[in-house]
């Protein structure tokens, strides 16, 4: 599997976006969730999020697929939080066993859930619909990054598929050597720990020769780069980021004048 | 353009009390195509690498000179591209022609330019797949051929080649000579390293042999250096064109026993359903095109891996009471008192800080006495080594050393993954002896390989998996 694997192209109108202005928007937009902790405006900003998917070119059935990890987490995140949460006010709803379960409880749990989906979804929605290689293109470009970062990173992570391969073949070398945990959770504690070094001494051997074939390349040589992927930031990409500031700031407004809203700070 | 001049140069890495290499004195003409060879040690990639001036001050001692076209090497790198290797760690970009154009971007080439470039390279080189191509589809074959049309796509007028096709099998190895030999120009001058020599001799003008001590032992056209020094090469370990291997050993006694049989034995999209059955006694090459499975059957074989479909079935000689249940299910200990699995990349296999340490693992698992570790180090001429750290070793030494790892324990059968893979000829011919001997005194030999040398050297049976 490699990143661009799981990428889904997309001609659509807001997949199309300048990589950079999407990352500005789906920061802002989580921003701005991230501000109060009541129910009711992440609950808006799925909703939105949700409307403007198919904008993106994201079919219902691609997110559950890609979701799915997160609503897991959500799911353990609410269980965790009605048996062990704090708030315990309002009405008992049903208990489990000693554990009362309550509608303060309950409301927290909803909050919580609402706001990692709410949080989740535009950082899915950005990184589904975007190439790695023009996300780099773009924060060299548009951003003003460092070349030195952003193809340094992108071409690292064209690495991290083969951590998956050497695990394996560590797991499976020291089986061969007579290496188990057979049961023992020290040992296996330990096994752990040295298939880790092993796998980070080969992570770091690779990673130098990899910089040692850039650098060969002229990757240090200081000239100023030329890019041979243009990336441009036009006015649908600004029209996109104020629409992004405009849907925040709508969200927080009705969260505001209904009375619910309740700022994290102060 | 591309002339080299050496005068006296040495370098010897930071923290090192040894000189990487030493005492080189060297002209190379522009356009000429340099071997360069020398016993693993003598700095070839050393020598190589300052002339691409990749090595930092700060990371060493210089000692003399080291100029292409009168600029010192740490200021001519614009005309020097250099090949490695490994080709998953020297494709940079994700996109076959994105690649091709990350050094022209670094070299600040016009976007109106860098296309047609990138294409004129590619095309040299032959490769014709789409620009936009991801780099991980290609066979390791094409990804060579296309780190080689990033470096040629520069116009480098030195090119250096540090064994770029010591990674491949046969058909990938084939595929980038003969890209060498379609696209690089008679006015680039080419110095390269390679072990494998028949194979490249034609393409090159000039041998030049390095000395494990330091210096140039012999400099000329290639028959004249094999002629005069043919014999001392291949006793260094250097795969001299025309010298003799010792002769082919078949089995000295009828196969015994059966030891392992595997049953219609199967993984989704990694192997089709394979039988085969190893006997006491009987050495059995697994052959077959790169992707078809072999190592995969291996790992089956040694027990590591669960296969998808079919089983494997250990018979008692082998698996004593632990018969009914197949190899992948036991304890790791128990494996390998049974079965010994050498893997292609030795150093995945190493556990412990030091050589020594490293051959008491098994035994020690097993609470057997420890005088096997000293019969060891001896039989496979690791115990000058015994107190280094394994991780430190040559090429040749740390396979030596993941075979007596595997030896330690004393299992019935072994399987090895690609043994003679990237050894010089001196490892070559011992390891083979050493597999002989093993198989003549009653273990059972597996050894997945592209080695058409080993199979004639030591297979009494061979299995061809088909695509």
């Amino acid at each position: 599997m490699t990143l661009s694997a799981v990428m889904v192209r997309s001609s659509a109108p807001l997949a199309r976006r300048n990589p950079v202005a999407k990352l500005v928007a789906a920061t802002v937009f989580a921003v701005g969730v991230l501000a109060t902790l009541d129910p009711l405006t992440p609950a808006l900003a799925i909703a939105a999020e949700l409307v403007l998917l198919p904008l993106f070119g994201v079919g219902y059935g691609t997110l559950l697929r890609r979701g799915w990890p997160l609503l897991l987490s959500v799911f353990g995140v609410v269980l965790t939080t009605i048996l062990f949460g704090a708030n315990r006010d309002g009405a008992s709803v049903f208990a489990v066993g000693p554990i009362d379960v309550t509608t303060g409880v309950l409301t927290v749990a909803l909050g919580l859930a609402l706001r990692l989906v709410a949080l989740a979804l535009p950082g899915i929605m950005v990184f589904a619909t975007t190439d790695p290689t023009d996300l780099a293109d773009a924060l060299v470009q548009n951003a003003r990054a460092p070349a030195r970062f952003a193809i340094g990173t992108l071409a690292a992570f064209r690495l991290v598929p083969l951590l998956g391969q050497e695990w394996q073949a560590l797991r499976m070398a020291r089986r061969a050597r007579g290496v188990d945990a057979g049961g023992n959770p020290v040992a296996a504690a330990r096994l752990f720990a040295g298939t880790v070094f092993a796998l980070l001494v080969g992570a770091i051997r690779r990673g130098t020769r990899l910089a040692t074939a850039m650098d060969a390349r002229g990757f240090d040589s200081g000239t100023p780069r030329t890019h041979a992927r243009e990336q441009t930031f036009t006015r649908a990409d600004w029209l996109f980021l104020v629409g992004a500031v405009l849907l925040t700031a709508a969200i927080l407004t009705v969260s505001i004048a209904t009375g619910t809203f309740r700022p994290v700070l102060g | 353009m591309g002339a080299v001049e050496l005068r006296g140069f040495g370098w010897r890495h930071a923290g090192r009390k040894a000189w990487a290499v030493r005492g080189v004195d060297l002209s190379i003409e522009r356009g000429e195509r340099v071997l360069l060879l020398g016993p693993s040690g003598a700095g070839k990639s050393t020598l190589l690498a300052a002339l691409a001036g990749l090595l930092a001050d700060d990371s060493g001692e210089r000692e003399g000179t080291a100029e292409i076209d009168g600029l010192d090497t740490r200021k001519a790198r614009e005309r020097v591209g250099i090949v490695f290797q490994d080709p998953a760690t020297q494709l940079v970009m994700s996109r076959v022609g994105d690649d091709v154009a990350f050094g022209l971007e670094n070299r600040g080439v016009p976007r109106a330019e860098l296309w047609p470039r990138v294409a004129d390279a590619l095309d040299a080189v032959g490769l014709t797949h789409p620009l936009d191509r991801p780099t991980h589809a290609l066979s390791g074959g094409e990804q060579q051929r296309l780190a080689l049309a990033g470096v040629l796509a520069l116009r480098p007028d030195l090119l250096l080649l540090d064994e770029p096709t010591a990674n491949l099998d046969p058909a990938g190895a084939s595929l980038v000579r003969s890209s060498l030999n379609a696209a690089v120009s008679r006015e680039t001058t080419v110095i390269m390293v390679e072990h494998r020599l028949a194979e490249v001799v034609p393409f090159v003008d000039r041998v030049v042999v390095l000395a494990a001590g330091g210096g140039v032992v012999a400099s000329g056209p290639p028959a004249r250096v094999f002629g005069e020094h043919g014999a001392a090469l291949a006793a260094d370990g250097i795969w001299v064109p025309g010298q003799p291997l010792p002769a082919p050993r078949r089995a000295t006694a009828a196969p015994g026993e059966v030891l392992v049989t595997a049953d219609r034995v199967a993984l989704a999209q990694r192997l089709a359903p394979t039988d085969l059955s190893v006997r006491a006694g009987e050495a059995l090459a697994v052959l077959g095109p790169n992707g078809v499975g072999k190592s995969t059957l291996a790992l089956m074989l040694g027990g590591l891996l669960r296969p998808g479909a079919g089983r494997v079935v250990a018979s008692a000689v082998l698996a004593r009471d632990d018969a009914a249940r197949p190899p992948h299910r036991w304890r790791a200990a128990d494996l390998t008192a049974r079965i010994g699995s050498v893997f292609q990349n030795p150093e995945h296999q190493f556990v412990a800080s030091t050589v020594r340490a490293e051959l008491a693992v098994g035994p020690r698992r097993l609470g057997r006495p420890l005088a096997v570790v000293d019969e060891l180090l001896d039989r496979l001429h690791l115990d000058h080594l015994a107190r280094a750290n394994p991780y430190t070793l040559s090429g040749g030494e740390a396979r030596r050393l993941s075979v007596a790892t595997a030896l330690a324990s004393a299992p019935r059968l072994l399987v090895l993954d690609e043994p003679t893979f990237g050894q010089d000829r001196r490892t070559w011919v011992e390891l083979v002896a050493l597999l002989a001997d093993l198989r003549d005194e009653g273990h059972g030999v597996l050894a997945v390989t592209h080695d058409p040398a080993l199979v004639e050297a030591l297979a009494d049976r061979r299995l061809e998996l088909a695509p």
